[in-house]
């Protein structure tokens, strides 16, 4: 057993009228165990304050957005517009629209991959090129570049990784270079929750002009993001781990950048006009937002976005790292269990994956679901990333603004009793 | 959550001490099936003999890396299969796909299945059936590569390649 001998500083103040804004985290599982969820890397739970704003919509303002030329249809243009206002003002961005609604942060990867390939002129990639990424990428930003390069006759190159997780930076001068086109990064790893130095990467790859994509789908969620001082070129998030629903991502690009990329997806409300000869394309975003967009889940997102900023990104974040400090103390009580990554909570976000001598994660997960423990077991989409530390796959326990620390150390009891059910040490 | 319904005594015997593992000489066929949603991963060699009617399960040899219950569900087929009559193995697949896919409302036949019916109490967690089917899928993969090639009379034993996976 272990004994909560000190609340970490950095807690969010109020946690526990935080949590009771999560309807879902009052939920008891078989067998009567609260529910302790340690998943939100995976996808986050939600606020009332987003189903309430998105049931609203649906009860009250439904319609098309934009081509409904009556009263609900201008009101739901507002609440889908009003997303965008708010997700523009949550990330900094120079333009609202330069932020583009996708289906999901794989979506707007492939979008920037996609135009990439079909683009002409300066942005362009041909034989020859080299589109950089790192060894800890999630698949959904290595797949589409694997796609580019091999469509276009390209090089895919690697940024490795330390033995302590890090981005290896030590042939930097090597990897990024003249023939350097594309940097494509992930600003907080999802598996090892290494945090890069993506500003000085993004430095880096602007000196040979590369253009650099950040993806920022676990850095959004837990951390401030100013897309003006990221160095990011394109910057790509989801909506269902910032506390809002699914079916919704963003791409935020630079306007120049945007506007030279050629459309991804043909269809209605991308287009300036079309004729049997040809069609001219609308401007951005709407260039990139072919057919009826995520409306209501744009009206929830943009309600998500309200509701982290309220509390505040740096308040977020200072939670997280002490929650994450505070696990990082209590699984090295567990003998046979290592973790994959930094060790120190200020160099990492809130994600941490783990193995134990002798169970497998899956098993492990099982056991800790039977007591009502939710973590997330398997390859977490990130198979180099894996395979770099030799192993198959991890358990991993990521935490959010609502975690408590009494749900760590419930945590940390499941890890014991899980060893002593598989018999191991 | 009844957790000792999943975890069998036997299940967590043949995952500390797996029968037949490894992978040997000769066989005909060799695969190498992953499930792609958690990474587990088996490569499984088949051996048969005889011809026709006659046709038995020589050898099935693995080299498997996943959970207690994937680990188990390979040890476990190798000690049922191996031995059998090409036609009898394949009616024990039927049998035990009819156990996982029964959601817990297949009572297993003890007869039949020996240490598989440890396996019964896995069909009532949907997210774990697909870990016990995976070296099934592989034996019925690979020997249907076998049996698909050519007539067996012909098949001539290949030796290991240098390349594993």
């Amino acid at each position: 057993m272990t004994v909560e001998t000190t609340t970490p500083a950095g807690l969010l103040d109020g946690l526990e009228l935080i949590r009771a804004d999560f309807p879902i985290l009052g939920r008891t599982l078989a067998d009567g165990h609260p529910l302790v969820y340690l998943d939100s890397a995976n996808t986050s739970q939600k606020p009332q304050v987003v189903v309430d704003a998105m049931v609203d919509h649906l009860e009250r303002h439904n319609a098309n957005v934009a081509r409904a030329m009556h009263q609900l249809g201008a009101e739901s243009t507002a609440g889908f517009e009003g997303g965008r206002d708010k997700v523009a003002a949550f990330l900094n961005a120079p333009s609202r629209d330069e932020v583009i609604f996708t289906k999901n942060a794989s979506e707007a990867i492939n979008l920037v991959a996609n135009t990439l390939a079909w683009a002409q002129g300066p942005l362009a990639v041909g034989p020859g090129d080299e589109v950089l990424v790192t060894e800890m990428e999630h698949h959904s930003n290595i797949v589409p570049w694997q796609l580019l390069t091999e469509r276009k006759g390209a090089r895919l190159r690697w940024f490795g990784i330390t033995d302590d997780g890090r981005l290896d930076l030590s042939n930097i001068d090597e990897l990024v270079n003249e023939r350097t086109k594309v940097v494509s990064l992930t600003w907080v790893s999802n598996m090892l929750g290494t945090v890069n130095p993506v500003a000085e990467i993004a430095r880096r790859a602007h000196e040979v002009g590369a253009v650099v994509l950040v993806d920022a789908a676990q850095a959004v969620p837990q951390m401030p993001v100013d897309v003006q001082a990221s160095g990011a070129d394109f910057l790509v998030f989801t909506g269902h781990k910032v506390t809002g629903p699914t079916g919704i991502g963003v791409l935020w690009g630079r306007r120049e950048l945007l506007e030279q990329l050629p459309p991804f997806l043909g269809g209605g409300e991308m287009i300036s006009t079309v004729s049997m000869e040809r069609s001219t394309y609308a401007g951005i975003p709407s260039k990139f937002e072919a057919g009826t967009p995520p409306i209501v889940e744009a009206v929830g997102l943009g309600a998500a976005v309200d509701y982290l900023a309220a509390i505040g990104m740096d308040a977020v974040r200072a939670h997280e790292e002490a929650i994450t400090g505070y696990a990082l103390e209590g699984l090295s009580t567990v003998s046979g269990l290592t973790v994959l990554g930094p060790q120190r909570a200020e160099l990492r976000g809130g994600a941490i994956s783990f193995e134990i001598e002798g169970v497998h994660p899956h098993d492990v997960s099982q056991v800790l679901d039977s007591r009502g423990i939710a973590v997330r077991a398997g390859h977490h989409c990130a198979k180099p990333a894996h395979k770099r530390f030799g192993v198959q796959s991890s358990t991993r326990m990521s935490s959010y603004l609502y975690t408590t620390p009494a749900e760590i150390d419930t945590l940390i009891d499941g890890l014991e009793y899980t060893k002593k059910y598989f018999k191991v040490d | 959550m009844d957790l000792d319904s999943l975890y069998q005594e036997i299940i967590l015997d043949h995952y500390k001490n797996p029968h037949h593992a490894g992978l040997r000489d000769p066989f005909e066929a060799e695969v190498h099936h992953v499930n792609p949603t958690c990474g587990d991963e088996v490569t499984l060699r088949v051996h048969l003999s005889g011809t026709g009617d006659d046709v038995v399960i020589e050898d099935v040899s693995y080299d498997a890396e996943g959970c207690s219950i994937s680990q188990a569900a390979t040890s476990v087929m190798a000690d049922l299969v191996i031995g059998k009559p090409l036609a009898e193995a394949l009616a024990l697949h039927e049998e035990f796909l009819t156990l996982m896919q029964g959601r817990g409302s297949v009572t297993p036949d003890e007869e039949v299945l020996e240490d598989a019916v440890a396996f019964a109490g896995v069909a009532r967690f949907p997210a774990r059936v697909k870990c016990a089917l995976l070296s099934w899928m592989a034996w019925k993969d690979a020997t249907s590569q076998i049996v698909a090639a050519a007539p067996l009379a012909e098949t001539s034993p290949q030796t290991s390649p240098e390349e594993t996976r």
